[in-house]
């Protein structure tokens, strides 16, 4: 057990954990925050992406000893994101989800991705959302809603 | 429907249901399906105190706010019907969608399938089985709302009428149904109502968005695995190697020496045992699991074994099992000579479901009632497992259904395991609740798999290329023997489970026999979205498809000839597909193949085109055109959305990693790195959805997709490498 | 002999007097003076660079010297899961990097390696063919020490590299697989391997003809 100080969202936070907790167990359990999903435990399926320090994180696998003091951005942040809320309408927009339960991972990407590059190709889509798992298998509507945004953040631009 | 009144503001619909209006405290109104008289003689009983008590199995409630909360009877994992049932309702009752919250109903009798008397989803039944049901129970509501406005303007409630939740009198008189919600609740429920004709739908058959995307976007919306209790515990369970072990002995030393672990104990399962880690935390809990050393006693049980049971089941594939279809000249097929006879041999994995969301189920026991929360699809079933392990009655079990990050099946089992292990747990800390969480390894090697199946099909093939006689062994074990549903499924020995597919083909095919042997195996086995349609359909559509290359044939062609000729919805879902794919069919690069497959399954019909080629060793499907029959379309949204996801969960079973395997009687699998589901890059890069018009009874869309992508996408792959693919999974291409 | 192999030649020897002269230390410098100080010769050096050869080709280290668009895992250098892909800098993609999940240090509560900067070994340093066979002992060693392909780095340099590399010395300190087991080491201790380099290095980074 040790104490932990973190940035979530852009709050201090203090926690008392193993320092092997993996921050996706800090931020549901500890934090309560229960938007970031537990899909795997072995990075395999991106429900549990955060962004640390700004990178597309897989939390299930980082034990919070390795957090130190690297801004954590969750999916309850999206909302008042720019780039976030963007990619967030744009999902309504195309109903891209069905059961819902990997879509915090898949939009915590997709805003990694566009924040990255905000005009990808087709290619550049696939292979940075290759990794995110959906059973439900939404990739065609999830593409669409991705171009969609990248569309939108675009005349944002222009305006 | 005919029914009868048996109190002002009840209508008695048979001998046991009736539909009941109250208002509630806050002023709105209520209307309820209840089931048994005892409950009318309570609340009889309870006419004197002053106050009304109000049941918790209502199907719709109008706030004095003007929400409109319509209660779902069936779990929603990402099918749609929580939207799809509520527009029904919406429908007819004329409310203002805007205004609509769906809820998820807990565990009651009420909340039953009309049908099949169980609360559940499952056979993409929704919305065949609660159509006239929500469409009556929106037309009463709204019968008593004009009731209402109709006696306030002492007008006759036939010059009413209603639009987007208001009532308009006549004499341009205007009321929101929430200002009626009071004395609606006083008004007579009909004894019949009259429902909408289709071309007066204003939201049925629209493309309507689904309620639930933005909380599921934001992070908002709790799943079962979410729920957090003031003092809740969180419980995992070391489960036996091989299936149905038991334990002999466990040091639990290192694991209670981690803090925050409450107690460590043997629980019986199902079938053997195992040891349960109760903690603060899942990571404490698993932390410590981890940390048993566990004897198991595997003696006594079968090692199950992949590699065993294939050559088991294609000796039994040769020869006849108990018959399940036979019309025609059974031995008609020995009769041709080999030139003329194609022998194939199939075999198809153990699948496993691998919902998103891990298994769990949430119990607290107080004693002389209990409170659970789960993302079940067979809720009374559950509640009855619970009720059963902590002594109770159903009724005393309040079943909270939580919204399920998929299921695709797994979330429906018969014997109620995962609830019974969380009810089991949950008994020895009376007053806590306890969530139990079933890892992704847990999942992934905790069995209740689609069956592996091998099967053996000869046919014999005439002058003109058709098919004169076929004869097809099914071998797997049975989903529903020693179930529940075993009286439903099996018919002389034969699970209608493993044969469906092949028995009730709109394949004109004389001579046809289809034969099943069940074996039994020491893996727990459940259905897999789309059950015996996923393993059959390719079986069939392959077939058809050499046959058709046999006799020279376009395929589609061919499968026109093929049909029987009152197979009109195929029919119609093959020429809308052929309709909307041919100009893409005829223009393809080189290098690309068009595959094609049809099937009916679940009362629905479907056809469908891809394009593939090959990348990488892989198939990528670069476009996928189907067409579908499902009569009305409630949503034709989400029809699309269903299909354009559904087709893509149907690849799962071409994926390189996508068998579940044993070796001497363990799983060798063990999370998604070894059982891999498709990503999007195995997913197709298009897929249009054409819909069928039809005004007949709705059927389902939830399986329909899964069955045609399989063998559509090896007919192309054929066409492209001139290989035949009859061992699923597609390990290499 | 040809004049390119004159020419490869003399710039081995060149390489070899460098290396030698720069592995010397103060005490062997003195030596040097006076004595004639064993460098290695060519047989000793050979056998010191197939040692070396035996830990670049082994599991920890050849799985992120790919000459594919992804890394390796395992012990059977199977093909990294959930669709990681090498990236333009080798460093993966937005949202998909290699440190999305690999941190600075190894993750034994998850199992999952770190080491500073994770990242693949650039296209130019493949020791593998894109069917995934390991390239021969002639051919890795050729790669290595071919400065247009390797980053300009001279026998010195290698040395230090195989030395200080974060992600070189990550490969004897791999940590725990999720089951808990530890993950196979290179076959020689990372003392042995730098020393290793160094014997080659110091006998002119003589390199198989052939294979």
């Amino acid at each position: 057990m040790a104490s932990f100080r973190l940035i979530v969202n852009g709050q201090p936070k203090v926690v008392a954990v193993d320092p092997a907790t993996p921050l996706l167990w800090v931020l549901r359990e500890e934090l309560k925050m229960t938007g970031t999903k537990y899909g795997c435990g072995i990075a395999a399926c991106g429900a549990c992406t955060v962004h640390l320090d700004g990178i597309a994180t897989r939390s299930c696998v980082v034990p919070i000893s390795l957090v130190a003091a690297r801004p954590i951005l969750t999916i309850e942040a999206m909302a008042e994101d720019p780039v976030g809320r963007v990619v967030q309408d744009a999902w309504v927009e195309h109903d891209v989800v069905q059961c819902g339960y990997c879509q915090s991972g898949q939009i915590m990407s997709t805003v990694a991705l566009l924040k990255a590059m905000p005009q990808p190709a087709d290619s550049d889509i696939e292979e940075s959302m290759g990794g995110n798992l959906c059973r439900c298998a939404t990739y065609v509507r999830i593409r669409a809603a991705i171009r969609s945004a990248s569309q939108q953040l675009e005349e944002h631009k222009r305006r | 429907m005919s029914a009868s009144t048996s109190a002002a503001n009840e209508l008695l619909l048979d001998r046991r249901t009736f539909v009941r209006v109250s208002a509630t405290l806050a002023g709105g109104l209520m209307v309820s399906l209840h089931l048994d008289l005892p409950l009318l003689a309570q609340e009889a009983n309870q006419a004197g105190s002053g106050s009304k008590v109000y049941p918790p199995n209502a199907f719709v409630e109008i706030r004095a706010d003007g929400k409109i909360v319509i209660q779902v009877n069936r779990l929603e994992f990402g099918q749609g019907i929580q939207t799809a049932l509520p527009m029904l309702l919406a429908e007819e009752m004329d409310a203002d969608w805007s205004q609509v919250i769906a809820e998820l109903a807990p565990a009651a009798d009420v909340y039953k399938d009309p049908i099949y008397a169980l609360q559940m989803v499952g056979s993409s039944l929704s919305i065949a089985n609660s159509f006239q049901q929500y469409r009556e129970l929106g037309a009463r509501t709204r019968a008593v709302l004009v009731a209402a406005a109709a006696q306030r303007w002492k007008v006759s409630p036939e010059l009413c009428r209603t639009e987007a939740g208001v009532v308009h009198g006549p004499g341009g008189q205007a009321a929101r149904y929430a200002e009626l919600a009071e004395a609606a609740a006083k008004q007579a429920v009909p004894a019949t109502v009259s429902l909408k004709d289709p071309s007066a739908f204003r939201l049925v058959g629209r493309r309507v968005r689904r309620l639930d995307s933005r909380s599921k976007g934001d992070g908002s919306l709790r799943f079962g695995l979410d729920l957090d209790l003031p003092g809740m515990k969180t419980a995992v369970v070391a489960r036996p190697p091989v299936f149905g072990a038991g334990v002999k002995g466990f040091d639990d030393n290192g694991a209670r020496r981690i803090s925050g672990v409450h107690d460590v104990f043997e629980i019986p399962l199902i079938r053997g045992s195992g040891v349960a880690v109760v903690a603060d935390r899942f990571w404490t809990a698993k932390q410590a699991r981890d940390r048993l050393a566990i004897d198991w006693d595997l003696a006594t049980v079968e090692r199950a074994d992949t590699a065993r049971l294939l050559t088991r089941y294609r000796d039994l594939a040769r020869m006849p099992g108990k018959v399940a279809t036979s019309r025609g000249d059974k031995k008609k097929i020995d009769s041709f000579p080999a030139s003329d006879r194609i022998v194939a041999e199939y075999d198809f994995p153990y699948l496993a479901h691998t919902p998103m969301e891990p298994l769990n189920t949430t119990v607290r026991f107080d004693g002389d009632r209990a409170e659970a929360w789960a993302g079940s699809q067979f809720q009374t079933t559950d509640q009855a497992a619970i009720a059963e392990v902590l002594g109770l009655k159903p009724e005393q079990v309040t079943f909270h259904t939580m919204m399920a990050g998929g299921g695709f099946g797994r979330r429906a089992t018969l014997d109620s395991h995962v609830a019974r292990e969380a009810a089991t747990i949950a008994k020895r800390f009376r007053g806590t609740p306890v969530k139990l969480v079933w890892s992704r390894e847990d999942d992934v090697q905790g069995g209740y798999y689609r069956p592996m199946h091998v099967h053996r099909v000869e046919i014999g093939v005439g002058p003109d290329g058709m098919p004169l006689a076929w004869r097809h062994v099914i071998v797997g074990q049975s989903i529903t023997a020693g179930t529940a549903f075993e009286s439903l499924e099996v018919k002389d020995g034969v699970d209608s489970t493993a044969v469906e597919g092949t028995i009730d083909t709109r394949y004109d095919i004389p001579n046809f026999h289809v034969s099943a042997h069940h074996p039994t195996v020491n893996v727990p086995v459940l259905w897999w979205r789309s059950v015996g349609h996923g393993h059959s359909a390719f079986v069939m559509e392959t077939l058809v498809d050499e046959l058709a290359t046999r006799a020279q044939a376009d395929p589609i062609a061919y499968r026109r000839k093929l049909l029987k000729a009152d197979a009109k919805r195929l029919r119609a879902a093959l020429d809308l597909m052929d309709e909307k794919s041919a100009a893409w069919r005829t223009t393809l690069p080189p290098g690309h193949a068009a595959g094609i497959a049809c099937h009916e399954g679940f009362g629905t019909t479907v056809a469908c085109a891809v394009d593939v080629s090959i990348a990488g060793g892989r198939p990528r499907i670069h476009r996928v055109t189907v067409a579908v029959d499902l009569g009305v379309a409630v949503n034709p949204l989400g029809v699309e959305s269903q299909f354009q996801a559904g087709v893509a969960f149907g690849l799962s079973q071409l994926m390189a990693k996508g068998a579940i395997t044993l070796k001497d009687g363990r799983v060798e699998q063990r999370n998604f790195d070894g059982y891999t589901p498709p990503y999007m890059v195995d997913a197709p890069l298009a897929v249009d959805v054409h819909i069928v018009p039809s005004g007949e009874a709705p059927s389902g869309c939830g399986e329909p997709p899964v069955p045609v992508i399989s063998p559509a996408v090896v007919n192309a792959l054929t066409r492209l490498t001139g290989r035949r693919y009859r061992s699923l999974p597609l390990v290499t291409v | 002999m040809g004049l390119g192999r004159t020419l490869q030649a003399a710039s081995l020897a060149l390489i070899a007097c460098g290396a030698w002269a720069g592995s010397s230390s103060p005490d062997s410098a003195r030596e040097a003076v006076g004595h004639v100080s064993a460098a290695p010769d060519s047989a000793a050096g050979l056998a010191a660079w197939q040692q070396v050869y035996s830990v670049l080709t082994s599991p920890r280290c050849i799985n992120c010297h790919t000459a594919t668009g992804y890394p390796q895992q395992g012990d059977d250098r199977h093909r990294h899961f959930a669709n990681v892909v090498r990236g333009p800098d080798g460093k993966g993609v937005p949202a998909l990097q290699c440190v999305t999940c690999h941190q600075e240090s190894n993750a034994d509560s998850t199992g999952v390696p770190g080491g500073r900067g994770w990242h693949l070994a650039p296209l130019s340093m493949k020791w593998q063919d894109t069917s995934d066979n390991v390239l021969s002992s002639g051919d890795v060693c050729r790669a290595i020490t071919d400065r247009s392909k390797n980053h300009g780095l001279d026998g010195p340099a290698l040395v230090k590299h195989h030395e200080e590399e974060p992600l070189v010395r990550w490969a004897f300190q791999p940590g725990h697989r999720i089951d808990g087991t530890p993950r196979t080491l290179p076959p020689l201790t990372h003392d042995d391997f730098v020393a290793a380099t160094r014997t080659w290095v110091d006998a002119g980074m003589p390199c198989p003809l052939g294979r």
